[in-house]
């Protein structure tokens, strides 16, 4: 060891700077934060594409079942496969975001993060980037594999299919806000929530079936949520060869109102914390 | 013709931090000067991590005000925070990141440029140069200890909070790490405030010491005034003389500029 190093005329400048708002600089530093632990993990990575791949092939014989014993099934071969790989996309944006959030609380470096000059947005920023990241790299497999397996094609929707991904992607973000700031409010003991607090939305999502099928009172519910209009969009393309714009157009305002809840909701955890002592207490 | 006198780099006036029913900081006051080295020292639940805390932005006072730089820390943190930096066995770096990979977050997240040619000097500074390509989670305590004083150094921050700066390392390194503080502000000019339970270090870094207890700040001075005042041959004497008032119930809190001389007179008078 020796004596310090002489000064670094680029370290002055960077201090001495006007606060920058938003910096992509700091929001790529998160993403690498990221990337530098799924590089260096496969079993990560073989995780993330194991649990949507094993879906499709479930999904995919009971298609294949349906087919042979359902006219509704059969009037459209992919719409059970369709619906699991867009469920997934729901699925996997959620959990990348809040998954993203927690890496931090498990390894008790939100303190660093918060005392760096990273802003609370910018931080959303980064885990809702590495959510669509984690989103693709889980679905994509599966989504190819659909074809050679149960000759669905699905990428065969065609621009509907961006409308429907951006939805449930952005739908996933916002749950996935929710979830990181009640992990940031409670602690570790809450992060179950982050795996199983979308599973109540499944049901009331119209993800297998038509909103039709719900009761009446819960299809007020459904109709409350953005996955509903996606699932009931892409039902319309499978059957009916029909994009239903006003049902995207829904799902749009559904998600600018979910999403902007969710980040201001995530954004005042962050500032609880800060009152309460949250962020030095973070950890497993 | 005198000049306009030096702002404080920190400045507190009646600072209180409270959480639900307990006071961890209960009104304390007090400024830090540049190229100042300061500690707050006390016992555990003194209430000087909490201060530390504080002063960082990682939590927000219940009452009273801070400046930092001449900044308001509640509104305006984010204009301060890439002239400061901070190391606390509290807050970890991510163990599935090898030192390296740390270290070039953090350099982003900072701004810096030149970030490989700062990381290769501050590697050979602190002996981290072996340790670039393991995982920050496969080191001892120690190297550890190493790691996030490199995290705290990498932007030369012109403000250091320190929690417990040697803590797990051995008395060795310890010396080193110390020896390099000083050395870091010599260079620098930067102003360091660390909390630390060691009274050597203490006396060995600090120009000044303010002793809390109980969310108060109950004495402070320079090492050597302190332990002249209370009639002792250490500070961890005069830490114990001030500890076990608190046991007595004999205690006169002081504002963290003011001498305490009825402080040390107490403790005199304690004194077996």
């Amino acid at each position: 060891m020796s004596e310090p190093a002489r000064a670094f005329p680029a370290a002055s400048a960077a201090m001495h700077a006007p606060a920058v708002i938003f910096s992509w600089r700091r929001v790529g530093a998160m993403l690498l934060r990221h990337l530098y632990v799924l590089r260096r993990s496969w079993p990560r990575i073989l995780e993330l594409a194991y649990w949507p791949t094993v879906q499709l092939v479930l999904w995919g014989f009971i298609t294949t079942f349906f087919i042979q014993h359902s006219s509704w099934v059969a009037q459209a071969a992919g719409v059970l496969v369709s619906a699991v790989l867009l469920w997934d996309v729901l699925f996997r944006s959620n959990l990348g975001v809040s998954l993203s959030f927690i890496e931090e609380i498990w390894s008790r470096n939100l303190g660093h993060l918060f005392v760096s000059p990273l802003r609370p947005y910018e931080l959303v920023a980064s885990i809702t980037i590495m959510g669509f990241l984690r989103t693709v790299v889980s679905i994509a497999p599966a989504a190819l594999l659909a074809w050679p397996l149960f000759d669905v094609w699905v990428f065969g929707l065609g621009p509907p299919l961006i409308a429907f991904f951006a939805n449930l992607l952005v739908m996933g973000w916002a749950i996935g806000l929710f979830s990181s700031a009640i992990v940031l409010r409670f602690g570790v003991a809450a992060e179950n929530i982050c795996w199983l607090g979308i599973f109540l939305l499944a049901p009331v999502s119209a993800v297998y079936y038509p909103v039709a099928t719900l009761p009446g009172w819960l299809q007020g519910v459904a109709w409350a949520l953005p996955s509903a209009y996606v699932f009931e969009g892409m039902r319309a393309v499978l059957y009916q060869n029909v994009f239903r714009g006003d049902l995207m157009l829904a799902a749009v305002l559904l998600n600018v109102l979910y999403l902007a809840l969710a980040a201001g909701f995530f954004l005042w955890m962050c500032r609880v914390a800060r009152i309460r002592g949250l962020l030095l207490r973070q950890g497993e | 013709m005198t000049g306009k006198p030096e702002q404080p780099v920190i400045q507190v006036e009646g600072l209180v931090k409270r959480f639900d029913a307990i006071d961890a900081v209960n009104g304390i006051s007090f400024a830090v000067a540049k190229g100042e080295t300061a500690a707050l020292l006390g016992g555990n639940g003194a209430g000087k991590t909490t201060t530390l805390s504080v002063l960082l932005g990682l939590l927000l006072p219940t009452a009273g005000f801070i400046r930092v730089f001449g900044e308001d820390v509640a509104r305006h943190r984010h204009r301060v925070l890439p002239r400061m930096n901070f190391s606390s066995p509290y807050v970890a770096l991510p163990r599935r990141l090898t030192v390296e990979e740390n270290l070039i977050v953090f350099g982003h997240l900072y701004g810096l440029d030149r970030l490989r040619e700062r990381i290769e000097a501050m590697a050979r500074d602190l002996d981290l140069a072996p340790l670039l390509g393991r995982p920050t989670g496969d080191l001892s305590a120690g190297q550890v200890t190493r790691v996030a004083l490199a995290k705290a150094l990498l932007n030369e921050p012109q403000l250091l909070l320190l929690d417990e700066p040697t803590v797990s390392l051995d008395p060795d390194t310890a010396d080193w790490v110390r020896g390099y503080l000083e050395t870091y502000r010599a260079r620098t000019g930067a102003t360091i405030l660390l909390a630390s339970h060691n009274m050597a270090e203490v006396e060995r870094l600090c120009d000044r010491v303010m002793m809390m207890r109980e969310g108060l700040i109950v004495d402070s001075g320079p090492p050597g005034e302190l332990i002249r005042r209370y009639g002792r041959d250490t500070l961890e004497e005069v830490f114990l003389d001030i500890a076990r008032r608190r046991r007595d119930g004999n205690d006169r809190p002081q504002d963290g500029r003011d001498g305490g001389d009825g402080a040390a007179a107490d403790a005199a008078r304690a004194r077996p």
